[in-house]
């Protein structure tokens, strides 16, 4: 079946809330009006009102209560309407969603998915364009998952909402509508911590996720016409990392880029290229090579283009890496 | 009866006057045996508490939180809870755990500084205690989200200081609570202080309880030094959360008879004199005073109880201490449910060092 990512979200959750009546979807505007960008249109009126629940405006206690409701053998899938409004959940995220497994010793688990719009390109108000994947793939415990196709945002959320570890869903904003894909109609699963190989090439390797990828992707067809091939690793799942897949890629071409829209220091390029020089010096032809969004506050749309990385950074990048 | 307690008007619930006796009509009516269990947790807490600071100041256990002047409080409260209701604990409730049967050799495993101590057993419904102040409140409400849909007919309390009350988390708990009229029974223990601050700088309010009005439910003071007032007020809140009637919000007036913790010195910033009065009203003294009314306490009942506390306390160190230390596994492989290789190669890289006899 064709669908955009709204769609597929909605089909995973409407799917997954269908086999098993321990999900719980709740959140700021989630209910009768279907999530600002309708990712959760028609649960309520499927589902009611005690599985799909508008929630009082306050994401720490949105967080706060649905780690409560694991304590009973939920599973809430708790939204939080922008990423750039997470922060004030962030205590529950880090010393409660994080931890509980651990400090428990296994006693209590927090089967939760945490679903968010991130990421600039939208042309939204300020707050609304924040990509700061980088600050959860810090914490252990975390599992941080972001789609960059409608196949993928099915499959990767349908494995998020049966895993019993607490996954941050990053959804990117500006794919939610921007392509359209044959999705299958039964359910199925994309394994998490498992990145992709989503383009081959043998002169360099690109690692992408999220919004970035259909980026990428445009750069490479660029760089296909000069006679250069590139290989694309959309990572996935950012943490726990999979970093035998571009490892072994980065082995074969013996060229890295990444690139991400979050500011570049202490970004996840810099975790990626670490690990690439821990595990792959040797076959490196050239410096790894990190195409980001600035370190700077994402700014107001009339500029966001400065901001957002865009196909011709990533194809002059790739001039660089080839130059060298 | 909560309701006879008008928090706006500065009314405040108390069952027993300070020799004991009954205030007339108040008596929540228990038989004598269960007046004894009552005393006999508020012994124990108490001796377990002034263990655990022996046990600090000899380097046995870690920094640690005492309980002592809150046994009325945690006894109280813990006494009219049900096998199925939940507890989302604060940081110091050593008397909740005492009285819900939490093994008092965990709790001390806890502070000795091992999570083992947090792994609550199966089939007790004790969460994990929360030091990020306030953070169990809204998850108290989670839970009573989830048995609301679940249609269990259980409570789910939580308990906090009255430092706690200026938290967002409060607010947002509360305000959760009262909209979807959630099982909940809110704990607060106000025992004048957060640290150092006073209550008086943690809200321009005449009392904490008032503030329930504004979320839509009941709030109620009681005297948190009265055990008999906490259990009245705790049963009666209980059983509304239990039968669909919502959520109650319950402060403690009482005092912090110790540091905040063992690396805190409560002199810096109150007066001898304050703590002397306190003293007087100690929550034991005034309960062995009623127990004597009744002819249920004489010495003889006071050292067989006393005797049975250390015999109690003693034997949870010895398990405790006994227990073998964290391994490095322990400390991986709960971090997620299944370890990636990421951290399967930290493991090892941190046993190939231990192996090379480094620390």
């Amino acid at each position: 079946m064709i669908m955009t990512m709204v769609q597929a979200i909605n089909r995973a959750l409407a799917q997954e809330m269908e086999r098993d009546d321990r999900i719980i979807v709740l959140g700021e505007d989630v209910g009768r009006d279907g999530g600002v960008f309708r990712t959760t249109e028609g649960l309520f009126e499927r589902f009611g009102a005690e599985r799909v629940m508008d929630t009082p405006l306050a994401e720490s206690g949105i967080i706060g209560a649905s780690i409560g409701m694991t304590a009973l053998g939920l599973r809430p899938v708790p939204e939080i309407q922008f990423m750039g409004f997470i922060y004030p959940a962030f205590n529950q995220i880090v010393s409660h969603v994080a931890r509980l497994r651990n400090r428990t010793r296994g006693r209590f688990i927090v089967p939760l998915t945490i679903r968010t719009p991130y990421g600039a390109g939208v042309k939204a108000l300020e707050h609304h364009s924040e990509s700061t994947e980088a600050l959860f793939c810090q914490i252990p415990g975390l599992t941080v998952v972001v789609p960059s196709t409608p196949y993928d945002a099915k499959g990767l959320l349908t494995a998020s909402l049966r895993s019993d570890d607490p996954v941050i869903f990053l959804e990117p904003a500006k794919l939610y509508r921007a392509e359209k894909q044959d999705v299958p109609e039964e359910p199925f699963e994309v394994p998490l911590r498992k990145a992709a190989v989503v383009r081959q090439g043998k002169d360099l390797t690109i690692i992408a996720w999220g919004a970035m990828v259909p980026v990428v992707r445009k750069a490479a067809e660029a760089a296909e016409a000069e006679g250069v091939g590139a290989e694309i690793v959309d990572l996935r799942t950012l943490s726990p990392m999979d970093r035998e897949t571009f490892v072994a890629s980065v082995k074969k071409t013996g060229r890295a880029l990444v690139v991400h829209e979050a500011p570049k220091t202490c970004g996840l390029g810099a975790e990626i290229a670490a690990t690439i020089g821990e595990t792959a010096l040797l076959s490196l032809n050239a410096p790894v090579l990190r195409v980001t969004g600035q370190d700077i506050t994402v700014p107001l749309p009339k500029s966001e283009d400065l901001y957002y990385p865009g196909p011709e950074r990533v194809l002059r990048a790739i001039h660089r890496l080839m130059e060298y | 009866m909560i309701e006879m307690f008008d928090p706006l008007k500065g009314e405040r619930l108390r069952v027993l006057d300070e020799t004991g006796g009954i205030v007339a009509g108040l008596d929540p009516g228990l038989a004598d045996a269960e007046l004894r269990t009552i005393y006999e947790r508020m012994v124990r807490t108490r001796a377990a508490d002034a263990k655990a600071l022996k046990l600090q100041r000899q380097g046995r256990l870690g920094t640690y939180p005492p309980s002592r002047g809150h046994e009325a409080c945690q006894v109280g409260l813990a006494s009219a809870m049900a096998g199925e209701d939940w507890l989302f604990p604060y940081f110091r409730d050593l008397g909740m755990y005492i009285t819900l049967g939490y093994p008092l050799a965990d709790y001390y495993h806890l502070w000795m500084g091992n999570e083992a101590g947090l792994k609550t057993p199966e089939g007790l419904n004790v969460f994990p205690i929360a030091i990020p102040v306030a953070s169990q409140i809204p998850q108290a409400v989670g839970a009573g989200l989830a048995a609301k849909y679940r249609k269990l007919p259980i409570a789910i309390v939580t308990t906090f200081g009255d430092g706690a009350t200026s938290e967002g988390d409060f607010h947002e708990g509360l305000n959760f609570a009262g909209v979807y009229r959630t099982p909940n029974v809110f704990f607060c223990l106000n025992n004048q202080f957060a640290i150092s601050v006073p209550r008086a700088r943690q809200t321009a309010a005449a009392t904490i309880a008032q503030k329930a009005v504004a979320y839509g439910f009941p709030g109620v003071q009681v005297d948190g030094n009265d055990v008999l007032a906490v259990y009245a007020a705790a049963r009666e809140a209980l059983a509304n959360a239990r039968s669909g009637r919502g959520p109650t919000l319950i402060e403690a007036f009482t005092y912090r008879m110790g540091d905040h913790t063992t690396s805190d010195d409560a002199a810096r910033y109150r007066s001898k004199e304050e703590v002397q009065e306190w003293e007087l009203r100690d929550p034991l003294l005034r309960f062995r005073l009623h127990l004597a009314k009744k002819a249920l306490w004489d010495e003889a009942y006071e050292k067989a109880v006393q005797d049975a506390a250390v015999e109690f306390v003693e034997k949870a160190v010895a398990v405790a201490e006994a227990r073998p230390a964290a391994v490095p596994e322990d400390l991986f492989a709960f971090t997620y449910a299944a370890m990636p290789p990421e951290l399967e190669a930290q493991l090892a890289d941190l046993k190939a060092f231990l192996a090379e006899g480094r620390r």
